[in-house]
């Protein structure tokens, strides 16, 4: 440690600390613009200048290293001299437009010119103008307004893992701007807007819609993906205007992924469902609320008295409420039906028997940055989980060795120790490999269960350095990513995982894919009743024999379930033609049913036209409820709602209490959310006794066989998840839906197979699963695997094929 | 993009920096480039950037940071006259007048059969030698009279 003095007050900073650290840790503010904790120093604004004893001229505060005796004086008269001639300098060619821009009133530069800055200029000459630039649609810029502090440089180039900013030319003429004719298109992009002190970089959607001081901010939580991003959702008028990072070192640092910034638009889309509507006689129309539920309740009364109780079924999406959730599994296991499930695009269920908790990271958020060596199976890792992309980019910084093993070969924009590309059916097997290596580099056995599987298999290179990563490098975790999860054989790959992850002593973690996806299990929104989570849960579902359908079940993708399904069905926050494994037969099946209420947020516009929905009930988004979410670290985070319900919109706790009331069902009188949580949680919320991503006894299926495999023959299709089509409120996010990640899905082959198709770039040919057909342009990509093509899911243009995973036929057209 | 010999003169700049650091090698590689092509196009900093692994706007910024990389066609003879102090009290400025006569063209221009480009340049290092040029970033040319314009000049016009 270093001790040294800060306007006359002692203070210690470790070794390498500079004088901002020490007054920092002593809460003296030194004007600065170009230095944040986060970044890296550069000491170009040069607004911190402090006087140091001894020094013969001032020093810039954030690049000057402490030094044992030091004195700082950061108020004396040469230092604020300093500081008041950078500031001189800065005001010279910033525009004097303050009254017109976004950024006033949470300005730096304003701020500290109130401070620092002469009550007129004695500059009078002609000011620069610098042109501005297109950076894509959400971020807005004015240049002439930057005073170059390199921050969005910098965030580039260290945080967000790309650089597409630069600060071009010199002197005078220097101009922040992207390579020629390129925009920013980094996921993380929109805390530039955050990180400019001046107005020079702002948000597009937000521009010119309100000032900032009209605005409130309320605390949230984001909705999106696992991670449980802390919001500031910011508000005028009973609006949703703006969302900001809160920060919190634990989960998301001051960052937001543009996903959680800038997905509020979908909150005031026009698409918003405001009433409640039934449809009567194919005929669509509104109805008020009492007309609505009572319709529900006896259609599900008729469904049940006609089919059985069993013959009733509910699906949730994990976006939604730990509370929502709750209530949807009570009210269905209420009415005698175990079949409630959260997990739409999962396709295997092989495991459900033997699963010991909610499946979760395994590990703390923040832990991440400290790993050594990690193995992701299955996951775009900056898309699906933009910040905690970010940690492991960090962690990969510092050392640490990224290994992964995915059909889809991406930039993860660092560094990559090892990467497997194999196609979908090849994972379980490049696993068993990476199994095969460990227990012979360790000198253990195989465990039993695998044993069988794995007696085929012999380790290839990639799985050998794989599994010298993982065993030589502690800490060292292995995730489980999105990909995997829905992939046909689910179950496998996570047997395997986690044996290797118990023979190399690794931690294992499963990445969750929404918001709420360990809440979802903890609130019991499963099939199998409630061996762990809810804890005073009605047990209704053991009553019926425990075992409900699970949701490939429910919808008609499982295929020795194929064709059946419910009779009834209750659908929160989903669009099944989106967001299920096989959207294809999920709405052929609700199409058969007798009813299917959708409670959601939105008129989605295939319920209405494909005519597979009967009731539509508004319900609202995240914004406009309290509630709770369990993030993928286990953290249990309520929030409260910010704005009130638009229009008749209602609560979905408060829907679902009042049909269970309706339907005269137990345990329904709850007043508040925090109520229903209280039945869900223990007291004081620690919820880590029902986190446990393990597995019991299980065998592995043979490594080339079984049934799951139905895509191994012909081609196969590598069906993701779009990051900016993950869940309903993105979709309607019209500035995301205008960005490059979010263009329209393209059949993605490599170029030998498009050669051996015969096949041409931007040609349109017709793809095929089972009855559904798409048309889609080629597009080259060689680094897919062979005999995979690679199609989006949860678009429009592709909900008329089948199984994201599964075999696929292409014609030319 | 660039020819193999000029791609074999980026790879022996290579040699000179650890492996990891192939920017290291962005000036030398992007003058390189210059030689070949007569000046830096989006196309060819997007090629050296990948060439050196690096992302094109780093190359971008250094492209525009120095002012011997042509970021526009010039003619294929760049003559670069300091007008820095001590030149101009020795007569840059006569010889600027004398090239505009010349070839009657002002600095930034390049004539109209596309040989000679003019350009105003900071102080060389050779104040001793003033008024100095320099022709195309490489050859220096001290003392520059009126006498010794018309002789470069005619020159370089053979």
């Amino acid at each position: 440690m270093i001790n040294f003095e800060i306007d006359g007050k002692p203070v210690s900073v470790p070794k390498n600390g500079t004088v901002m650290d020490g007054a920092n840790q002593l809460g003296i503010y030194i004007p600065h613009f170009c230095y944040h904790k986060k970044l890296s120093i550069a000491a170009n604004c040069r607004m911190c200048l402090v006087q140091v004893e001894k020094a013969p001229k001032p020093l810039p505060a954030c690049a000057t290293p402490a030094m044992e005796g030091m004195k700082v004086f950061t108020h004396s008269g040469q230092a604020v001299t300093a500081q008041k001639g950078v500031m001189e300098f800065l005001l010279i060619n910033h525009p004097l437009d303050c009254p017109i821009c976004d950024q006033g009133g949470e300005c730096q530069l304003q701020d500290l010119a109130v401070g620092y800055g002469a009550s007129s200029s004695r500059y009078t000459e002609t000011k620069r103008v610098v042109a501005n630039k297109n950076l894509g649609p959400l971020i807005s810029t004015d240049m002439t307004r930057c005073i170059h502090c390199t921050r969005c440089v910098r965030f580039g180039q260290e945080i967000a893992g790309i650089m597409e900013l630069g600060m071009v030319g010199r002197g005078e003429h220097s101009e922040i701007l992207a390579f020629v004719g390129k925009t920013v298109d980094s996921e993380l992009s929109g805390n530039v807007i955050d990180l400019c002190p001046v107005g020079a970089l702002v948000s597009k959607p937000f521009r010119y819609s309100a000032r900032t001081w009209e605005l409130s901010r309320r605390k949230s939580i984001s909705p999106h993906c696992g991670l449980g991003s802390n919001l500031i959702v910011q508000i005028k008028q009973n609006r949703v205007m703006r969302v900001l990072p809160r920060e919190n070192e634990e989960i998301n640092e001051c960052w937001l992924s543009d996903k959680d910034r800038f997905s509020y638009e979908g909150l005031n889309s026009e698409e918003r469902l405001t009433r409640p509507m039934i449809k009567q006689g194919g005929v669509w129309q509104e109805c008020d609320w009492q007309t609505a539920l009572e319709f529900v309740a006896n259609g599900l009364k008729d469904v049940k008295e006609k089919y059985g109780a069993e013959s009733i079924g509910a699906l949730g999406s994990a976006h939604s409420t730990l509370e929502e959730l709750y209530l949807l599994q009570k009210l269905v296991r209420g009415l005698g039906s175990a079949s409630v499930d959260h997990r739409v695009r999962q396709s295997d269920f092989r495991a459900d028997s033997q699963m010991q908790g909610a499946p979760w990271l395994g590990m703390p958020i923040a832990e991440i940055s400290q790993l050594k060596s990690l193995l992701v199976i299955g996951s775009t890792l900056r898309k699906d989980h933009p910040l905690l992309a970010h940690r492991i980019r960090q962690a990969v910084k510092h050392g640490a060795e990224l290994n992964v093993i995915n059909p889809i070969d991406d930039d993860l924009l660092t560094k990559v120790r090892n990467r497997a590309i194999v196609a979908p059916d090849k994972m379980v097997s490049m696993l068993a490999e990476v199994l095969k290596a460990i227990a012979e580099l360790k000198g253990v056995e195989i465990p039993d269960d695998a044993k069988n599987a794995l007696s085929t298999v012999s380790a290839s290179d990639t799985a050998r350095a794989i599994a010298i990563s993982l065993s030589d490098n502690k800490p060292a975790a292995i995730f489980i990513g999105n990909l995997a999860q829905h992939h046909p054989r689910y179950t496998d790959i996570c047997k395997l995982a986690q044996h290797i992850a118990q023979i190399s002593d690794v931690r294992f973690g499963v990445l969750g894919e929404a918001a709420n996806s360990v809440g979802a299990y903890i609130a019991g929104a499963v099939p199998f009743g409630n061996r762990f989570g809810n804890r005073n849960a009605d047990t209704a579902g053991d009553r019926h024999g425990g075992q409900g359908a699970n949701a490939s079940q429910m919808l008609g993708m499982d295929d020795a379930a194929s064709g059946t399904g419910c009779k009834a069905y209750i659908l929160l926050n989903l669009e099944p033609e989106l967001d299920c494994y096989n959207t294809q037969r999920a709405v052929r099946t609700l199409a058969a049913a007798d009813l299917v209420v959708m409670m959601t947020a939105y008129k989605s516009h295939a319920a209405i036209q494909d005519n597979y929905a009967d009731v539509l009930l508004p319900i609202a988004p995240f914004t406009e409820t309290s509630g709770t979410f369990v993030s993928t670290e286990g953290r249990v985070q309520s929030f409260n709602g910010v704005v009130a319900p638009l229009g008749e919109t209602r609560p979905a706790w408060k829907v679902l209490r009042v049909l269970g009331n309706i339907l005269q069902l137990d345990g329904f009188d709850y007043e508040t959310s925090e109520q229903v949580r209280g039945d869900v949680l223990p007291a004081g919320n620690d919820v880590s006794a029902w986190l446990n991503s393990r597995l019991g006894s299980l065998a592995v299926n043979p490594i080339e066989a079984g049934k799951e495999n139905k895509g191994s023959e012909g081609l196969q299709r590598i069906g993701e998840v779009p990051i900016y089509q993950a869940d309903l409120i993105v979709r309607r996010a019209e500035s995301l839906q205008r960005t490059r990640d979010a263009a329209a899905p393209l059949a993605w082959m490599s170029g030998s197979l498009m050669a051996q198709l015969g096949l041409q770039t931007e040609e349109v040919i017709r793809l095929k699963q089972e009855e559904g057909e798409v048309q889609l342009p080629v597009a080259q990509d060689d680094k897919l695997p062979a005999n995979c093509i690679r199609i989006a899911s949860a678009h429009p243009s592709t909900a008329a094929l089948g199984g994201m995973f599964d075999q696929i036929t292409v014609e030319k057209s | 993009m660039l020819s193999a010999e000029s791609l074999k003169k980026i790879d022996y700049e290579l040699t000179k920096y650890p492996a990891d650091q192939k920017q290291s090698a962005v000036m030398s590689a992007l003058a390189i480039a210059q030689d070949e092509k007569g000046w830096l196009t989006t196309e060819t900093m997007d090629f050296v950037a990948e060439y050196l692994d690096m992302p094109s706007i780093a190359v971008y910024e250094v492209a525009t940071f120095y002012t011997m990389y042509n970021l526009q066609p010039i003619g294929k003879y760049k003559i670069t006259v300091c007008t820095n102090l001590p030149c101009a009290l020795s007569g840059a400025n006569e010889a600027v007048a004398h090239f505009r006569e010349k070839l009657g063209i002002g600095f930034n221009e390049t004539t109209t059969d596309g040989k000679f480009t003019l350009k105003e340049g900071e102080c060389m290092g050779a104040c001793g030698d003033a008024p100095v040029l320099l022709v195309n970033n490489k050859r220096m040319c001290s003392f520059m009279s009126n006498d010794k314009i018309d002789q470069l000049l005619e020159d370089l016009s053979k």
